[in-house]
């Protein structure tokens, strides 16, 4: 056992932080939070960064590293108010491509890490629990084509995408892991609407509508009706990484809310020397540090392929849900009305948590499945 | 003891709900549907007070001589229950719930003719000027400077989460007239006009990214010694007066029985793969636990009713109902979350503005949900926050 971060590792943590520190601010981030698309310059500057390499094969142009780096990168990050569609893109996008055809990898892979091309995992449906078995967007054989209609919902980055990773459903029923199947569309594909929107974080989303949209079985990741295995996985790393980013922002709205008690005075003394405080901000010191384990749990036990890694991953965003919820209370109530304006970097952390909790399934989706029958 | 209501209380609800359905208009029932806050949309809750002060409905919890209605408990509750039920924009509070009482306490004859009616008309727009940057739950510490100038005060200073002081054209105001002494007893009860020269506002952008609150600035603003209500000095006995005056008066039980309804409806649209969310164990178990403690709140609620229908002092009970509300309500506000998952996450704030023409995202009934959890956040801050009111509790009733 060893958790020490490789040397590799660590100038990766180092230069991300100090990429943070550099580029991160409140005001720049309100700005950027109402630019339509979002700022490309912040895109561009990780691509020269070489962050978008990082989970890709040497061959690709690639760093040839995984998810622990993709951890270290993005724990990072999420201590900043960084928006990128890195786990869209990378994370989610990558993921499936890595998973395609050599033919497919070869001509997405690298234009991706050049930063000239964009993805979406389009997973979540309206008025449906989120699970990948739960999916209903219908996909029909017709001869070497398949016909997809229906909506996806809150789709990260989906308004910015060239290309969408389709979770659709072509045989069997919601419930079924058999009959999900995984499409590679270009997002411009025609029958495709999509309505953008942002995300509560400030990220952008979208609601995309596909009415008879014809793909090629040849664009089907993984094979067809067999998508389940193909997007757990990539799922699992989304989640990690989505896990990593919100450790960041926790431990940020945690220094943040601390430093604030010490600054901050009323009845003749700084706040902070008021034992129901400590005790809070010791709770929620606690929460994050748990969280953090869980993190190192779940990201471990998926990179070695350990029999109990999707129960910790689950565990990993159930808890990502309950300590960032607590977490970003705590951090507004200690801070006052202060921590209810768009002025503090408080708030935008607080609706990072919460926009994490939300997507992919919350604290009870994954706690339920965490005690699911086999 | 019983639970009888009797009969003339069961026909004055008819008689509310029969004038509900005459007279809310769309836009005043839209515009309460969107309501993240406890403070409206301005425009439609001022329509919706003109309508209710024709009827003579606007203050049915001030004494009749000065406009209210002689209502009994029972049926000033049975009148809050069903502007809820109705999904009514909630009256903005400041005149009809703050200023005013603080008038009929403390105020002189001539004050109260000349500002309640005006209140209640809806011509007096107030705001709170309490908190300042150095002076929240610490509010006795205040600061803003009113020197005494001939007939006037000129006052020096800021206040700050002056909610909607950027609509109002008046304002009550706490400020320091003495320097020495405990620092409650050097401070006066003020009344000013919003547009006296040396007044600036400054909107705060707040989580619903809508500029609910203000930090109002004072640079020798000057106003006349007539506007003190109470005594040089004496100004928290006024500000306290008002505490006396609505002990029981806030119910936050209806509002919250309305709100799992809601949730209840959402959860049924929600499909997982065993059924919809409804029939979830997990999100069942959730439900309960809030709906228990929504029973108990109400009856709490109606001990605290039922002493003052009596002329007895509610005591403890009331300091409780403060701390019970707002969490619940930030509890439940939770639970939506929990039931709209990722539907929540999507952001379109400008939806929830009145006449808003573009089409919705997602379903309509999760439009709200995640301004009303982000705004609710606020709710154990303001009004004393909960820290301070746990504090009361423990000081007053437990004798700590």
């Amino acid at each position: 056992m060893n958790f020490q971060l490789s040397e590799e590792q660590q100038m990766l943590a180092d230069s991300a932080k100090r990429f943070v520190r550099d580029n991160s601010n409140v005001e720049t981030h309100r700005q950027n939070k109402k630019l339509m698309p979002l700022n490309e310059m912040t895109w561009q500057q990780l691509a020269e960064l070489g962050w978008l390499a990082v989970p890709f094969e040497e061959e690709h142009g690639g760093m040839g590293m995984g998810p622990l780096e993709t951890m270290v990168l993005l724990e990072a990050l999420g201590e900043g108010l960084i928006m990128s569609p890195y786990i869209a893109t990378v994370v989610l996008g990558g993921g499936f491509l890595r998973r395609a055809d050599a033919g497919t990898q070869a001509k997405t892979i690298p234009a991706l890490i050049e930063g000239r091309l964009q993805l979406a995992f389009a997973a979540e449906e309206y008025e449906r629990v989120f699970s990948l078995e739960n999916t209903t967007l219908q996909g029909v054989v017709k001869g070497d084509d398949v016909v997809l209609n229906g909506t996806k919902a809150s789709v990260m980055n989906g308004d910015q995408a060239d290309l969408l990773v389709v979770l659709a459903r072509t045989a069997g029923q919601p419930g079924d892991q058999q009959g999900l199947s995984l499409f590679l569309v270009d997002a411009n594909a025609e029958g495709i609407e999509r309505v953008p929107h942002r995300m509560v974080d400030g990220r952008q989303g979208a609601e995309i509508r596909f009415a008879d949209v014809s793909v090629s079985q040849a664009e089907c990741i993984g094979e067809l009706n067999k998508g389940y295995d193909v997007a757990k996985a990539v799922l699992q790393e989304g989640l990690l990484a989505l896990s990593a980013e919100s450790v960041g922002s926790m431990s940020v709205l945690l220094d943040d809310t601390v430093e604030y008690t010490k600054t901050r005075k009323q009845f003749g003394v700084s706040i902070s020397k008021f034992q129901v405080l400590q005790f809070r901000m010791t709770d929620m010191f606690i929460a994050m540090e748990q969280t953090r384990s869980l993190l190192l749990a779940s990201t471990l036990k998926y990179v070695e392929g350990h029999a109990d890694a999707d129960k910790a991953v689950h565990a990993m965003k159930a808890q990502l849900g309950r300590a960032g919820r607590k977490i970003a209370q705590e951090a507004i109530q200690i801070h006052g009305g202060m921590g209810m304006t768009d002025e503090l970097g408080v708030g935008h952390f607080v609706k990072r948590l919460t926009a994490a909790d939300g997507l992919f399934g919350n604290a009870d989706v994954h706690l339920r499945e965490m005690v699911k029958p086999a | 003891m019983d639970l009888q209501v009797p009969e003339q209380e069961a026909s004055f609800r008819d008689e509310v709900r029969t004038f509900l359905e005459e007279n809310l208009t769309d836009e005043i029932r839209e515009a309460g549907k969107m309501v993240t806050s406890v403070f409206s949309p301005v425009k439609e809750a001022m329509a919706w007070q003109t309508i209710l002060n024709d009827k003579g409905w606007a203050a049915p919890h001030w004494p009749k001589e000065f406009g209210g209605t002689g209502w009994s408990v029972t049926q000033r509750a049975i009148f809050a229950e069903e502007l809820v039920r109705a999904e009514t924009p909630p009256l903005v509070p400041m005149g009809l719930h703050m200023c005013g009482p603080c008038l009929i306490g403390c105020g002189t004859q001539e004050q109260q003719k000349e500002y309640l009616p005006k209140i209640l008309s809806g011509e007096h727009f107030w705001c709170q000027g309490y908190s300042e940057p150095g002076a929240g739950s610490d509010l006795a510490s205040l600061k803003t400077f009113a020197e005494k100038d001939g007939d006037d005060y000129i006052i020096n200073g800021t206040k700050i989460w002056t909610t909607y002081a950027h609509h109002a054209n008046k304002m009550f105001a706490l400020v320091r007239t003495r320097k020495d002494g405990k620092p409650q007893q050097g401070i006066t009860f003020l009344l000013l006009d919003m547009d006296l020269p040396g007044i600036s506002i400054e909107p705060i952008v707040g989580l619903d990214e809508v500029p609910e609150q203000c930090q109002v600035f004072f640079d020798n603003v000057r106003v006349p010694q007539k506007n003190r209500v109470g005594e040089e000095n004496d100004g928290w006995t006024v500000a306290k007066y008002l505490l006396t005056f609505e002990r029981g008066g806030q119910e936050y039980a209806p509002s919250l029985h309305v709100q799992l309804e809601k949730i209840k409806m959402m959860a049924s649209r929600q499909q997982t793969v065993f059924g919809s969310l409804q029939d979830d164990p997990v999100w069942q178990y959730k439900l309960a636990q809030l709906e228990a403690d929504v029973l108990a709140l109400e009856f709490t609620e109606m001990r605290i009713k039922s002493a003052l229908s009596a002329g007895k002092d509610p005591g403890a009970l009331s300091s409780m109902t403060k701390i019970l509300g707002t969490e619940l309500l930030q509890a439940i506000t939770e639970l939506r979350l929990e039931t709209l998952g990722a539907q929540a996450t999507i952001w379109q704030p400008q939806a929830l503005v009145p006449g808003d023409e573009q089409p919705i995202i997602g379903p309509e009934y999760a439009l709200t949900a995640m301004p009303h959890y982000l705004n609710s956040r606020a709710c154990s801050i303001y009004g004393g926050s909960n820290e301070v009111q746990r504090g009361i509790i423990a000081k007053a009733v437990l004798g700590l």
